[in-house]
């Protein structure tokens, strides 16, 4: 009883807390999705708030939402957010309908050089129209879709000589799709521990972009490509090679094969809980959660990490965003005193070492970087060959197509991956009409 | 209620004496109007106004989050698209689906309820109060915490029914099957719903006098011929009524489904809002998502007047 | 079967048939509570006991639940969780074991009180604007009056999302974008069309007789109005009241839309409150639970006009 009461007590101070801290003078709210990086943000903010008296308000919205809700307050001109931490794919958007602040003049002013970043990030996160140096956001958290294992089983000795008895070689990260399929096939309802395990936690999300973001990390490697001419929007033949089919039966198979109950609808967090709970020897997740996982209680000291297996090219399912000024901000001086301050090379080595992905190359070029952590080469390693999805103003229909085709063809087994593909190419090539393109 | 009394009384002395005397002058035909004219106006701004730009929107190809692109007209395009893409039909085909089996099993079981209920035996009130909470909760957090009951492995659902049948709990995904989705969500709906329905037929089935059946029992009429010739007959109209409400608000389904399934597997529980809701607010086809919001409404709207017509003649037996 | 009933009235049911009424019931009642006593519970799991398999019945009550649902956390490194001072009471306790301090409060409660300010806001609003409607409608001749009556219901037609498309662009142009008073504007739109339909049914049952006797007494139209006809239609407006208050209570679609965060109601930010990897089950359920209480004890209070009111008031004895 005195518990329930000490509790009842501790959330009536937290309820008479929460109207507090209004009514100051400088206010900034940063705007990001709600997960352990963005915590680390709200650690390290706290030095900005120090240096500069402006208090900082977040506002973190879960995943699945994260794009609907930012995307809508964004189209709304609503005044919630000064500054963005947007995914890569807005930035077309964002930048034709002015919702972000154009950051050329800002960065030469400060003397904030975008060849100080990596460049694969400046790229992806930074510019629009694709490639010029046209700036939309300074790149803040890199990111690429990775792989997390369990690296006590894959190290039990009973069952690397079972392996390496089937399949001839030493069980290790795969190094391709192909192993990754045998490598899950092989860890499919085992017993371990006296619980039943699983091969693989992949993405198989609906409604957001989970089912795109899972399907492309294996058709990168397989080499699909968006368009045969890059701006040609040619995709007959890119989206539907041979090739791609290929990579998109392999994603099904490990579908079908080697992924726990249930995980119809799963994307990050549910991979999580799966890989947490010790169900699964694998799992697809991004980069992002690897620090967390690191320092998880029970499997932190037993997870190994590798970069997406590659087939005939390397390549990962790019993540990460970058750090943006909404247009419609009350407090420009702010929002841009932060970026500042953020882009200081101090400030970025502290990023890297609470769990945010740097992207500053004096972190990244740093000598010792490689062993910081557990998955640092692997990022390096992943951020070397990542592909992005579409990035156009109308990259949400295009997202929207994608997800309906996968989704049909993975879980709902409607068609052939031939059909399904060649259905996406009608679809975008339609948006693509509606939008003048072609 | 003798506070609604005591609140109209302090309206009524809190009229100061001018206004009171103005309004003492006024006509029936003015109060009327007074009484008629804030609702009236509520509407014109928050539903026709948009309503009639909506109409508009349809024949253009504006996007909402596009406010740089020049807005040209399309004509019937939208329209044209929209009826002849099998994406739309098979969303309509969802839905239908949806709606007739959600109104089949909470008419059956809510009909059965109330018939029981008007057993009157001791508690019934309390009981029918307990049966009522479902109807209480957010669709959207309904939708939700169902996700979570019938996860293979860790939900409840699949658990109990492994409890009865013993098949293995992870051996069926209700939401991950293209056969079971469609169920699932029918399943929650009448979970939900059923006892919203069993309010209506009990209400209908207490509208019936008690002289019918005293007069029946005189003619020695069978309990089962009474059932068959005075309750359903008579209550039959209030059944009618729980349909069109159920039909109506469940063609309008969005919240519950959207969070349980998302649509899925594939476009297996898509329903029509969901499809309406990605085009409008994920893709911002501002256009072409007006011109489906209008046929949607058409449809309803249709259905909806026939269906009243039909009731209206029931009523008049 | 009548030969036992002899000692009651002929329509009284039998003893048996009670019997039997009350055991399917209060069957159907448990059935029905499964899925609530689960969410219930869950609230008083851990997140790791919520997501075990097989699912746990038998567990310790733990208040991380409802510590979650009221903080946000962040994860610390050992080092620094020693050298903070003792733990403050037991949500701190709870935190600290999973490596975590409490870094602030969470959104649910400013989402809380957001909805009872929009959703009893606009009921009352709603309730308001209706009884006077629904006044004028059954007591005066208004030209094209059953037009103007299918006109209002017909609004609550529109599927939501439709209607949130040219409303998110009003919004957008006035001003009233995440706000509360656009969602209080909305909801009272959105109801007041059930809520003159309803109050009708019930007004049109008050006999004129009262007033026209009160306005012989001396009583001006409105003084009659205020003291005769509104305490007689108090059941229908608890029964009103009951109705739209579910709606707006509960309603995601709009809320989702229309609002991101500072007029944000609790229903959609419930299905997102996430824990360290997928959704925070216990959060969830707590917060379900506590989101549950203000519109059952609201409608336990006044659940006697329940049933009249389900049916348009067309229940007539």
């Amino acid at each position: 009883m005195r518990k329930l009461l000490a509790s009842a007590s501790a959330l009536a101070a937290i309820v008479a807390l929460a109207p507090m801290g209004e009514a100051q003078a400088a206010e900034l709210t940063l705007c990001w999705a709600a997960w352990d990086p963005a915590n680390a943000l709200v650690e390290m903010s706290k030095d900005f708030e120090k240096a500069s008296g402006t208090k900082m308000k977040f506002e973190f919205v879960p995943w699945p939402n994260f794009a609907d809700r930012m995307l809508n307050e964004l189209n709304s001109g609503g005044k919630l957010c000064d500054l963005l931490i947007g995914d890569s794919q807005w930035i077309g958007g964002s930048a034709e309908n002015g919702y972000y602040v154009k950051l050329n003049d800002f960065f030469d002013r400060e003397g904030i050089k975008m060849s100080d970043f990596a460049d694969a990030t400046v790229y992806a996160y930074s510019t629009w129209p694709k490639g010029t140096p046209n700036y939309w956001a300074l790149p803040a958290m890199g990111d690429a879709n990775g792989w997390f294992y369990r690296k006590d089983w894959f190290e039990n000795p009973n069952l690397q000589a079972e392996y390496k008895a089937k399949y001839n070689r030493d069980l290790a990260p795969p190094k391709t799709w192909t192993e990754l399929k045998e490598t899950a096939e092989f860890f499919q309802g085992r017993k371990i521990d006296g619980k039943t395990v699983y091969g693989a936690a992949i993405f198989t999300e609906r409604a957001s972009e989970g089912i795109t973001m899972g399907v492309t990390s294996a058709l990168y490697p397989y080499g699909f490509k968006y368009e045969n001419t890059p701006g040609k929007y040619d995709m007959e033949g890119a989206v539907n090679s041979a090739d791609a089919v290929a990579g998109l039966e392999m994603y099904k198979e490990i579908y079908k094969c080697c992924t726990p109950p249930g995980y119809t609808d799963s994307y990050m967090g549910e991979g999580l809980d799966a890989f947490k709970s010790g169900q699964v020897a694998m799992m697809m997740n991004w980069f992002a959660f690897m620090p967390g996982m690191a320092k998880d209680e029970k499997v932190g000291t037993v997870t190994g990490f590798f970069v997406n297996p590659g087939q005939k090219v390397a390549a990962s399912t790019l993540g990460g965003q970058g750090i943006s000024v909404v247009a419609n901000t009350d407090n420009m001086e702010g929002a841009l005193a932060y970026i500042k301050w953020f882009a200081q090379p101090d400030v970025q080595k502290k990023w890297w070492s609470l769990g945010g992905y740097a992207c500053h190359k004096a972190v990244l070029n740093d000598p010792s970087f490689k062993d910081s952590q557990p998955f640092a080469a692997q990022f390096l390693e992943a951020m070397g060959g990542v592909q992005d999805f579409w990035q156009e103003p109308a990259y949400a229909s295009l997202l929207q197509a994608m997800q309906k085709r996968m989704h049909d063809y993975v879980v709902a087994d409607k068609g052939t991956a031939k059909e399904a593909l060649d259905g996406l190419i009608q679809d975008w090539t339609a948006i693509f009409q509606e939008e003048g393109k072609i | 209620m003798p506070d609604i009394n005591a609140v109209a009384d302090r309206v009524a002395s809190a009229t100061p004496p001018s206004v009171a005397r103005a309004i003492r002058g006024l006509s029936d035909c003015s109060i009327a109007w007074l009484f008629v004219a804030p609702t009236i106006v509520l509407l014109l701004a928050i539903n026709i106004f948009p309503l009639i730009w909506t109409i508009h929107l349809s024949f253009t190809n504006y996007a909402s989050n596009r406010p740089n692109r020049p807005v040209v007209n399309v004509g019937l395009k939208w329209y044209q698209d929209i009826l002849s893409s099998p994406e739309v039909w098979a969303a309509m085909q969802a839905t239908a689906h949806f709606v007739f089996w959600t109104i089949f099993f909470q008419t059956l079981i809510g009909f059965t309820l109330a018939y029981l209920v008007d057993r009157k035996f001791r508690g019934h009130a309390f009981w029918t109060t307990i049966i009522l909470i479902p109807m209480m909760l957010s669709p959207a957090v309904v939708g939700n915490f169902w996700k979570f009951l019938y996860q293979p492995q860790i939900g409840l659902f699949n658990y109990i029914v492994s409890f009865f049948t013993g098949l293995p709990p992870s051996s069926f995904e209700m939401l991950g099957s293209v056969t079971l989705a469609p169920w699932a969500i029918v399943i929650v709906d009448t979970w939900m719903w059923t006892p919203y329905v069993m309010l209506i037929c009990l209400a209908g089935l207490r509208s019936i006098p008690d002289y019918i059946y005293e007069a029946a029992e005189v003619d020695r009429a069978s309990k089962w011929r009474q059932f068959w010739s005075i309750t359903l007959p008579m209550a039959l109209p209030f059944i009618m009524l729980a349909v069109l409400f159920r039909g109506i608000e469940n063609f309008k389904m969005f919240d519950m489904v959207m969070l349980l399934t998302g649509g899925g597997p594939g476009s297996t529980t898509e329903l029509a809002s969901i499809t309406l809701k990605r085009q409008a607010f994920e893709a911002y086809r501002t256009g072409y998502s007006s011109a489906f919001a209008i046929i949607l409404f058409v449809v309803v709207f249709g259905l909806a007047n026939i269906y009243v017509r039909a009731l209206n003649k029931v009523k008049q037996r | 079967m009548s030969g036992a009933s002899t000692a009651h009235s002929v329509v009284e049911p039998s003893a048996t048939s009670k019997r039997i009424a009350a055991f399917l019931v209060i069957l159907y009642a448990v059935v029905t509570m499964v899925p609530l006593a689960w969410i219930f519970a869950t609230a008083w799991k851990t997140p790791p006991d919520s997501i075990s398999y097989p699912p746990k019945i038998v567990f310790d009550p733990s208040l991380e639940g409802y510590c979650n649902l009221f903080t946000t956390r962040t994860r610390q490194t050992d080092e620094y969780i020693e050298s903070l001072g003792p733990p403050q009471g037991a949500c701190e306790e709870v935190t600290r074991k999973r490596e975590m301090v409490i870094a602030g409060p969470s959104n649910y409660i400013p989402r809380f009180i957001n909805s009872l300010i929009i959703a009893f806001g606009s009921t009352f609003l709603a309730v308001s604007l209706g009884v006077f409607a629904a006044y004028a409608f059954s007591r005066f001749k208004i030209p094209l009056k059953d037009d103007l009556l299918f006109f209002i219901l017909s609004t609550r037609m529109m599927p939501p999302i439709a209607v949130a498309i040219p409303i998110y662009l009003m919004y957008r142009e006035v001003g009233l974008s995440d706000s509360a008073l656009g969602m209080v504007l909305l909801y009272t739109a959105v109801n007041v069309s059930l809520a003159v339909w309803l109050l009708k049914g019930f007004i049109d049952e008050i006999p004129r007789e009262y007033e026209e006797a009160a306005m012989i007494d001396g009583y001006t139209r409105l003084q009659a109005f205020f003291k005769v006809v509104l305490p007689q239609a108090a059941t229908g407006i608890a029964a009103t009241s009951i109705f739209c208050l579910i709606f707006a209570w509960n309603e995601y679609a709009f809320a989702v839309l229309l609002t991101s965060g500072q007029a944000q109601t609790a229903p959609p930010f419930i299905p997102t409150i996430i824990g360290e990897g997928g959704m925070d089950w216990p959060a969830v359920g707590a917060g379900t639970t506590l989101f549950l209480i203000p519109v059952v004890v609201f409608t336990v209070l006044l659940r006697k006009h329940l049933l009249r009111g389900i049916t348009f008031g067309a229940v007539r004895k």
